[in-house]
């Protein structure tokens, strides 16, 4: 509110938002948003970070309107290899005469694809892991941490290396490996937050009122991990992509003639010294999301987890 | 107590805490070994078809299948194959007909020189960039190392090292190209550790030793860079919580000079845990070869893995995983043990 009188109270919408005695379970909530919203947007890389994300995002649902020419199929083998970037090809073109740039947007959603996957699949077993083995203690934590630790043990690219190995190359099985290699920080995390809120009051009166052990931790303890969860997530997101990027590269992720930026990056490499932008302009967009990613997951920390901020 | 008696418990807590260590060490790397027989047993390539090919006769077969154990039950394959794994056996590599682990000896000392120059990088440029972004904390160095930490956390290691090539090979021409020496110095010594700029200095090679750092600077340079990202983060957050204390402020106030202060009284404190995070950034850079080896065709672990990978050559790559894994887990043992040492704390 730019110019306003200190003094004046907010109205409409902002009131309604803020307002310290909400009505319902929703505006309690979107106010809650809100104020955390409002301390996000104090933080200029942060949004700089959401806004590489969105755009991420847009190029992946827009990218069949947004890319000039097709992604797999090249143009003339003769006359339009290896250009470089010029007003007809904004990033020049590759080794097969295809549009590097179209290449790029279709690329973003592999990217997205495996970022999501990633996340959906790694999130859940980190979290039933870390919570189980928080509420329940005992053996079962001592058990299921051991497997943990055995899993952190190995480095995340060289274990994805061998599942890869072992399962073949392709975007689905890199996708599944690395979500192999990426749980157990979270069940880490997890179990550490569980530790906390396990003897708390609320949880005891629920286990009073006869509430199942599976009730208590998916209905109660579970809720209570999630906002340090996401935030860890958004910040690994960042090694998600270069990971894959990385078995890309290696030519162990998704396979040709997907545009997909490792994988860019190594035919690239064959021409490096003559034709530089066929490699440097997907490392490039690697740089940038796996930069807005780490970006926003350090405004996100901030807003919802300021423990762990410095 | 008398001095002796002191020592003779603080000896027995820390042997204590070494038998746990070493039970802790045993049952994970235990499960490595599990991790790796379960991969192997997953691989959809049928290992004996692997050896005898698709039109052997069904005796052949047989037979091979019973050499190689697989008709018997997997808790007993595992068992064989923990027992063969704990005395090095990993069987041997199709591709190059060694065992296994002669293979990894020979290439081993490549990934170790690259990883060890890369940490000395770290360590020499972080700790002081670390703790002047501490110091003046909110100033342009502070900003700098922050970027400099956003940028190695978020910056492909593979396209960094090809663009490194470009520019300071291809275009600039400062440094030699991929590889670790020229042919034509190659006989000039006779390798003995396996570490090449060692081997070289000590049969006083020096034009083939000063060929092998021109190699080996720009790798080592981006293995630095990476582990420098993280030591000088993680510096800066020591040393703002060690500036943060009371002696320091004594210190100050006994009119030490503001040098003494910072390089000897705090830097001193954040030492303790610094030596963890170097050891840590030690055992990533082990990680971080796989992918710098294959770009500048270095001959160590890491593209003996990939290679391995790209033959279907299952021995090779899960014996490598494992001395990865391995390392990876001595190194944060020592690590903690070395933290235990240092700090009086913990004791």
């Amino acid at each position: 509110m730019a110019g306003a009188p200190l003094a004046e109270q907010p109205t409409g919408l902002r009131a309604w938002l803020l307002s310290a005695e909400p009505h319902s379970r929703w505006q309690a909530r979107l106010g809650r948003f809100y104020l955390g919203w409002r301390s996000f947007t104090k933080n200029p890389l942060a949004v700089v970070g959401l806004g590489v994300v969105i755009l991420l995002i847009l190029m992946a649902i827009f990218a069949d309107v947004i890319a000039p020419y097709s992604p797999v199929a090249g143009g003339d083998l003769r006359t339009q290899r290896l250009l470089p970037p010029s007003e007809t090809f904004w990033l020049g073109t590759d080794d097969q005469a295809r549009d590097i740039f179209s290449r790029l947007v279709h690329g973003s959603r592999i990217t997205l694809f495996v970022v999501v996957l990633v996340a959906l699949i790694a999130t859940p077993i980190g979290l039933l892991v870390g919570t189980v083995s928080g509420y329940l203690g005992g053996w079962v934590d001592t058990v299921l941490m051991r497997v943990t630790d055995i899993f952190l043990a190995f480095p995340r690219l060289v274990l994805a290396l061998a599942f890869v190995a072992a399962l073949g190359p392709g975007i689905e099985n890199a996708i599944i490996a690395i979500a192999i290699t990426s749980w157990p920080p979270y069940a880490r995390i997890a179990r550490a937050e569980t530790l906390m809120i396990r003897n708390s009051d609320f949880i005891a009166a629920v286990r009073l009122q006869g509430a199942s052990t599976p009730r208590i931790i998916l209905g109660h303890v579970v809720p209570l991990c999630v906002s340090s969860l996401i935030v860890r997530v958004t910040l690994d997101m960042a090694g998600i992509i270069l990971t894959a990027a990385g078995l890309g590269f290696l030519g162990l992720g998704a396979q040709p003639p997907m545009p997909e930026w490792g994988a860019m990056v190594a035919t690239g490499r064959n021409y490096l010294i003559d034709q530089w932008w066929v490699a440097a302009m997907p490392g490039l967009a690697i740089f940038v999301v796996s930069l807005g990613f780490n970006l926003l997951g350090d405004g996100l920390r901030d807003v919802l987890d300021p423990k762990a901020a410095k | 107590m008398t001095e002796g008696g002191g020592h003779a418990s603080a000896l027995r807590s820390f042997l204590k805490k070494a038998a746990q260590f070493v039970i802790v060490l045993m049952t994970t790397l235990l499960g490595l070994v599990a991790v790796t027989f379960f991969i192997g047993r997953v691989v959809p390539i049928d290992p004996v078809i692997a050896i005898v090919g698709d039109r052997a006769p069904p005796q052949v077969y047989e037979r091979v299948r019973t050499e190689l154990g697989l008709d018997r039950p997997l808790i007993e394959q595992f068992v064989i194959y923990v027992k063969k794994a704990a005395t090095g056996d990993f069987g041997n590599s199709v591709l190059t007909t060694n065992p296994v682990m002669t293979d990894i000896a020979n290439v081993f000392p490549a990934t170790l020189e690259l990883a060890t120059l890369g940490t000395l990088i770290g360590v020499l440029f972080g700790i002081p960039l670390g703790v002047l972004a501490a110091v003046k904390r909110g100033t342009l160095i502070d900003q700098f190392v922050r970027v400099l930490g956003l940028v190695g956390y978020s910056v492909p290691i593979f396209w960094l090292g090809l663009m490194g090539l470009l520019l300071f090979y291809a275009k600039l021409g400062w440094v030699a190209g991929p590889g670790r020496i020229d042919v034509t110095y190659s006989y000039l010594y006779t390798p003995v550790t396996g570490i090449v700029l060692l081997d070289t200095a000590m049969q006083g090679q020096w034009d083939a030793f000063w060929d092998a750092v021109s190699h080996v600077i720009l790798p080592a340079c981006l293995l630095g860079y990476f582990s420098l990202a993280y030591i000088s983060r993680m510096t800066r957050s020591f040393m703002l919580n060690e500036l943060a204390q009371e002696y320091v402020i004594a210190a100050r106030v006994k009119g030490l000079s503001e040098f003494r202060v910072i390089w000897r009284h705090a830097l001193r404190n954040a030492a303790v845990p610094l030596v963890t995070v170097i050891a840590l950034s030690y055992a990533n850079l082990l990680e971080g070869s796989v992918l710098t080896e294959t770009v500048f065709a270095w001959p160590g672990l890491g593209q003996y893995i990939t290679n391995s990978l790209q033959n279907a050559d299952m021995n090779a790559v899960l014996g490598g995983t494992l001395v990865i894994g391995a390392v990876f887990v001595l190194l944060n043992l020592v690590s903690d043990l070395l933290y235990r040492l240092l700090d009086p704390r913990t004791r």
